[in-house]
């Protein structure tokens, strides 16, 4: 009951290529998610899932069953929209009942499925209220809930925390996660935002320039990153890149994570200048500038105190780099 | 207007507009005050108010008596409202195909279609003529409308396709992934949004409408089918011209447009201030 796979996907507007060729199986149940930077064609596959647009070449199949050539309404699938896209002639109520009674269902059927949602999403106040009257993270609850009302195959999130503030955005992630416990459907989610990413998801795809760059859980793609795309994109903050050639490495890059450089005052590899602080209490940032390696990033835990311009040694913990080759290929 | 305004230039800002207001309203103003005045005293004092010594309403019942001023009040609406109700039922599908749909040739059947705005119609009042007698519809309202609804329309395709172009994609998708057919996501979701650009159209488009003698005179000079501004010139002789009835035919003539102008221009209205405070 709801897994996808696509086969050989390609999406062309005019002579660009947005999408060059992806092959993904989703499984029944998963958590995925799309992530990559804006322009790398996350949302266009999405909407090539959802119907929306269609697929230049290439299949896209949901249990077994070909749906390049059926309605986007009768794919059972329901999708969440950045803009919260509700409709603002309609109340709470039958926003979240639309799609029901288009789908001809009986009058009780849609009230005890709305009723449900609503319940789920602590929406039960706002039945009669209309969108206008909304703030901005109920009107996502609202959305969130017109899509469980349908009980789809397949849940699709564009992008659904992007207009919320922080506070928001944590709240609501966690509620999409407790979702997900819950009703145990299968959910593909866009985001740019690698935290949600990785909170998220039980596997990412990880998306650059229309092609997927790696597949896999969170941790896989967080430890064992298979070229510099991905290792600098997961990860926050941003992993370090340094010249391998100038640690006696074979010439590429050597990639380590801000947690795995060890900063002093008194020895170290190489010597850098301290450029910036940012002092967070749990954590503190210190980026330092070398000459060849450019400006690295350390990531302390607890409090400490570097002064701009100060020099300091830094080194790395041997076990926890990534040697990339001139492509940027992972050395295995 | 923002609170910093200095006082000066809030001053000066209304001082332009009322110079504009009253520069605009003056012509429409003396018609009035003449409608209800003795032919005399239209000539002697053309800006005089009217007084009791110079009332006369003898241009009203002039008017209300002599031919069918009725009639042509009812045609004119017809016309007026029915090819209102063509250009933006046709000018918003246009709109929407264009700016929804990716199809070959979308830009080029834009252009096509905003044409119109550069070319006056009338430049092809013979060949429109001959169409009409071809097919029989001289002296129908049918012919107006036709040919109303023709001129209206580019001008609409236009502006509305602008703004359907800044409708929320996301909220069509949604519609189309609950089931909604294109109509329901046309008449219900997006209609309602442009609002504001149909009522700006609609204004547009009706004023000159109301106003054309040019194809009422030549497509539907027929006395059960004239127009207001068609049988306002019985009363303008080669010899003598009937000033009393002209000015209050054309004082009359005002109200019903007016009316609908109110009507849109209060949607207008609604639609600013719904952007603003949203």
């Amino acid at each position: 009951m709801g897994a996808l796979e696509l086969k050989g996907v390609t999406k062309n507007f005019g002579a660009t290529e947005v999408i060059k060729g992806v092959d993904l199986s989703v499984k029944d149940g998963e958590f995925c998610v799309f992530v990559g930077p804006s322009g790398c064609g996350k949302s266009t596959l999405l909407r090539i899932i959802a119907g929306l647009e269609d697929a230049t070449d290439g299949d896209i199949l949901l249990d077994g069953r070909r749906m390049n050539d059926v309605a986007p309404a009768k794919r059972e699938l329901a999708m969440v929209f950045q803009s919260y896209a509700l409709y603002p002639h309609l109340t709470v109520r039958d926003n979240m009942g639309l799609a029901l009674k288009q789908a001809g269902k009986p009058k009780a059927e849609i009230m005890a499925a709305t009723d449900k949602a609503a319940a789920m999403l602590e929406l039960g106040p706002l039945l009669d209220r209309r969108p206008a009257e909304l703030s901005g993270g109920q009107r996502q609850r609202v959305a969130i809930g017109r899509a469980i009302v349908r009980t789809p195959k397949l849940f699709l999130f564009d992008e659904p925390l992007s207009n919320l503030d922080a506070a928001l955005r944590v709240a609501t992630r966690i509620e999409i996660a407790r979702l997900h416990r819950d009703l145990k459907a299968t959910m593909i989610y866009v985001t740019h935002d690698q935290v949600e990413a990785m909170t998220l998801a039980d596997r990412i795809v990880v998306l650059r320039a229309g092609k997927v760059e790696q597949v896999g859980s969170p941790m896989e793609l967080y430890n064992d990153p298979a070229n510099t795309f991905v290792a600098g994109f997961i990860g926050s903050p941003q992993m370090n890149f340094l010249d391998a050639a100038a640690l006696g490495f074979p010439p590429g890059q050597v990639g380590i994570r801000p947690e795995h450089l060890m900063i002093s005052r008194e020895s170290g590899e190489f010597a850098a200048e301290v450029s910036h602080i940012e002092k967070l209490g749990g954590e503190t940032l210190v980026y330092a500038r070398h000459p060849q390696h450019g400006l690295l990033t350390v990531r302390l835990f607890g409090e400490h105190d570097y002064a701009v311009s100060e020099t300091v040694h830094l080194s790395l913990s041997r076990d926890r780099i990534f040697l990339f080759d001139p492509e940027g290929q992972r050395r295995r | 207007m923002s609170a910093r305004m200095s006082t000066g230039r809030t001053i000066a800002a209304h001082a332009v507009l009322l110079t504009y207001t009253l520069i605009a309203l003056f012509p429409v103003f003396v018609i009035v005050i003449n409608s209800f005045k003795t032919r005399k005293a239209i000539f002697a004092d053309p800006l005089a108010l009217p007084w009791p010594e110079n009332f006369d309403l003898v241009g009203y019942q002039t008017v209300l008596k002599q031919g069918d001023f009725f009639l042509y009040f009812q045609n004119s609406l017809i016309v007026t409202v029915v090819s209102l109700f063509f250009v933006l039922l046709f000018g918003a599908m246009a709109a929407f195909a264009l700016s929804e749909y990716r199809f070959k040739g979308n830009t080029l059947m834009g252009l096509y279609l905003a044409l119109g705005i550069m070319i006056p119609i009338r430049l092809g009042t013979v060949a429109i003529l001959e169409i009409m007698v071809a097919t029989g519809l001289v002296n129908t309202l049918t012919a107006l409308i036709l040919v109303y609804t023709a001129q209206g329309l580019p001008l609409a395709v236009f502006i509305l396709s602008e703004f359907m172009k800044s409708v929320s994609h996301d909220l069509k998708n949604a519609g189309r992934i609950d089931g909604l057919s294109e109509y329901r996501i046309f008449f219900s979701l997006v209609l309602p949004l442009v609002r504001p650009a149909m009522a700006t159209v609609a204004v547009f488009t009706m004023i000159p409408i109301w106003n054309d003698l040019w194809f009422p005179l030549i497509l539907a000079p027929a006395e059960h089918t004239k127009t207001v501004t068609l049988g306002a010139q019985v009363f303008i002789g080669q010899f003598v011209t009937n000033w009393n009835a002209v000015l209050a035919a054309l004082s009359l003539a005002i109200i019903p447009v007016l009316v609908l102008y109110l009507i849109f221009s209060r949607q207008l209205i609604r639609g600013i201030t719904a952007g603003a405070v949203k």
